[in-house]
């Protein structure tokens, strides 16, 4: 598998502003690489230098072996944009925007597919200025696959989607992997990222704070597991066969281990023989957006310490 | 893939479909000028003008709502259209397709020439048929002058939209631009031609697109092509264009 996009000490400030700080990563063919971030992270920025709309201040890029700088029409042929602001072409239809575009590409997807594949058949025949808000996210979508692209870009393709909506732009993105297309998506949602991409790169303040696949994002498989359980009555830390805190908030104990099947077996198999039962017992590992919450909590800690020796 | 000329002729079409469906920009810039040439000639219809020989109002009038219907279709529409499109993120779309941006602007443009041939030839037939204005004598003369003016117009229509900030200013700014060259040219009736104002206006094109159609069309003229007033004309439409290729946006303003 050939590199779809090679990014390689990526920098890029506005006037006042230094908004990505040297990043670096590599995409491969047919996967799908999502960049995870708060606002004003600088997900846009990487994402526009890499569709040839902004220019990098340092650094080396090359998407599908070309410089997007260059702006060339043989790289745009092979690119699909989605962008973070919809637009529209209020008084053309939705069938019509499409049928225009396909004229523009070598090598067009068929329109009613399209139309198909981001669920706007009843619109087809709608003039964009009618659409509501997530219908014109899915016409955007659309838009951006229309030129049957090797790698598309996704800059929040489900901002404004309804639940149902965003699942269904799911299964769109997961089939655009299976037809071997690369996809690089930004997104806010931590279960998106999640569920959709094969590697995950946190950005906060214009740097990754951390970077790998889903499940080991920020060592999250390796993360203690939390046993949590009311404590019986009569029954005192001590008396647990393994050691345990409080957490007085909850009104629970927990159970903090790396090893949950051994820790769980011991203490049911107490409880089991002393015939205690363990109200609201549960097992759980510190979900994506917990890594991710405290990845970009720490990050923006320091960007904001620094900020503060600046100005003193 | 189709070749490039070819698809300047289907966005044409599409720029076509869109602006027929769109109320304002049809309403604007093709309703308007016949709606006004309607009005003016009804009132001064039978009217001499005695400066320029004595013929009659319709006779100056028609040549000029000519120059200023193919003005308002090249001019204020494009810049308005465009401001639109740039702030409404349209053109930045475009610029990440492997549409050509002159392929683009070249269907806008095409657009509005459509929209003026036809707006001429309604304004010339309305002349011609209900006021006896006389046929242009050179109509060599006549498509050259209209052709030149309408090239410097969408030239300096491009050019204008750099200066607007955003797309809620552009009706404005582009109005308060064109519509005080349009009466001090003469536009709407004829400014006697040692006038202060006729000196000011002799700076801008807009005046030397009336003068220029309306030779086209005088019966008394010695000459129907005035070089002087294609030579201006030519002028402000380079300037506008080098100053379009140099400073033109295709993304939205930042707020
Ligand atoms: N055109 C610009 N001019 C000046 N500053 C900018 C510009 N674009 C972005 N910035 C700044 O750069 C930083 C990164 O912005 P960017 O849009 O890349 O963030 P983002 O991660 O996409 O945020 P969001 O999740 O809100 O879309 C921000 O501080 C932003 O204010
Ligand atoms: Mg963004």
């Amino acid at each position: 598998m050939g590199v779809a996009v090679a990014v390689d000490g990526l920098q890029k400030s506005y006037d006042t502003v230094e908004a990505v700080k040297g990043v670096s990563f590599s995409i491969e063919e047919g996967e799908v690489f999502a960049l995870l971030g708060p606002n004003g992270a600088g997900k846009t920025s990487i994402v526009e230098i890499l569709e040839g709309y902004r220019k990098r201040s340092a650094g080396t890029v090359e998407v599908l072996g070309m410089d997007p700088e260059k702006g060339s029409r043989r790289l745009k042929e092979r690119i699909g944009i989605v962008l973070q602001e919809s637009t529209t072409e209020p008084y053309l239809t939705v069938e019509e925007v499409l049928r225009q575009r396909t004229f523009w590409y070598p090598r067009p997807s068929n329109v009613d597919d399209v139309i198909g594949l981001v669920g706007l058949e009843e619109k087809r025949r709608a003039r964009l200025r009618t659409l509501s808000g997530g219908q014109q996210r899915r016409l955007d979508l659309a838009l951006g696959l229309i030129g049957n692209p090797d790698l598309i870009f996704l800059d929040e393709p489900t901002t404004g989607f309804d639940p149902s909506a965003r699942r269904a732009s799911w299964v769109i993105i997961r089939n655009l992997c299976s037809l071997g297309k690369t996809v690089l998506l930004t997104t806010h949602y931590m279960d998106e990222a999640q569920h959709l991409a094969n590697r995950v790169a946190v950005i906060a303040g214009g740097v990754f704070v951390a970077e790998g696949t889903p499940d080991s994002l920020g060592g999250r498989n390796q993360a203690a597991a939390n046993i949590r359980f009311s404590l019986p009555e009569g029954i005192t830390l001590q008396d647990l066969p393994v050691p345990a805190r409080p957490d007085k908030v909850a009104g629970e104990v927990v159970i903090d281990t790396q090893e949950p099947t051994a820790a769980l077996a011991r203490l049911t198999g107490w409880a089991v023989e002393r015939h205690l039962e363990l109200a609201g017992l549960t097992v759980t590992r510190p979900s994506l957006e917990d890594v991710y919450l405290e990845l970009a909590g720490d990050a923006a800690e320091r960007a904001s310490q620094n900020a503060m020796k600046a100005t003193t | 893939m189709t070749n490039d000329l070819e698809l300047l002729g289907r966005q044409v079409g599409w720029e076509q479909r869109s602006y027929w469906r769109n109320p304002a920009a049809a309403g604007f810039s093709f309703v308007f000028p016949i709606l006004i040439m309607v009005i003016f000639a009804t009132t001064n219809g039978n009217g001499k003008i005695a400066e320029l020989g004595n013929i009659s109002y319709t006779q100056y009038y028609i040549p000029a709502i000519v120059a200023f219907g193919i003005m308002g279709v090249t001019f204020t529409n494009l810049a308005i259209t465009v401001t639109f499109k740039r702030e409404a993120g349209t053109l930045k779309r475009v610029r990440g397709a492997p549409l050509p941006a002159w392929i683009y602007l070249g269907g806008l443009i095409g657009n509005s020439v459509v929209v003026g041939i036809l707006l001429t030839a309604i304004v010339i037939a309305f002349g011609v048929i209900a006021y006896g204005v006389s046929i242009p004598g050179n109509i060599a003369a006549l498509i050259v002058t209209l052709a030149i003016g309408a090239a410097c117009f969408c030239a300096m229509g491009l050019a204008v939209t750099t200066v607007v900030p955003n797309a809620d200013a552009a009706p404005a700014i582009v109005n308060l631009l064109f519509f005080p060259l349009l009466f001090i040219s003469g536009t709407f009736f004829p400014i006697s031609k040692g006038s202060v104002l006729t000196k000011i206006a002799g700076v801008f094109p807009v005046r030397h697109f009336i003068t220029g159609t309306f030779a086209a069309f005088d019966p008394h003229a010695r000459s129907s092509m005035r070089g002087g007033d294609l030579l201006v004309m030519v002028a402000w439409g380079a300037v506008a264009l080098l100053v379009a290729s140099r400073r033109f946006r295709w993304e939205p303003s930042t707020k």
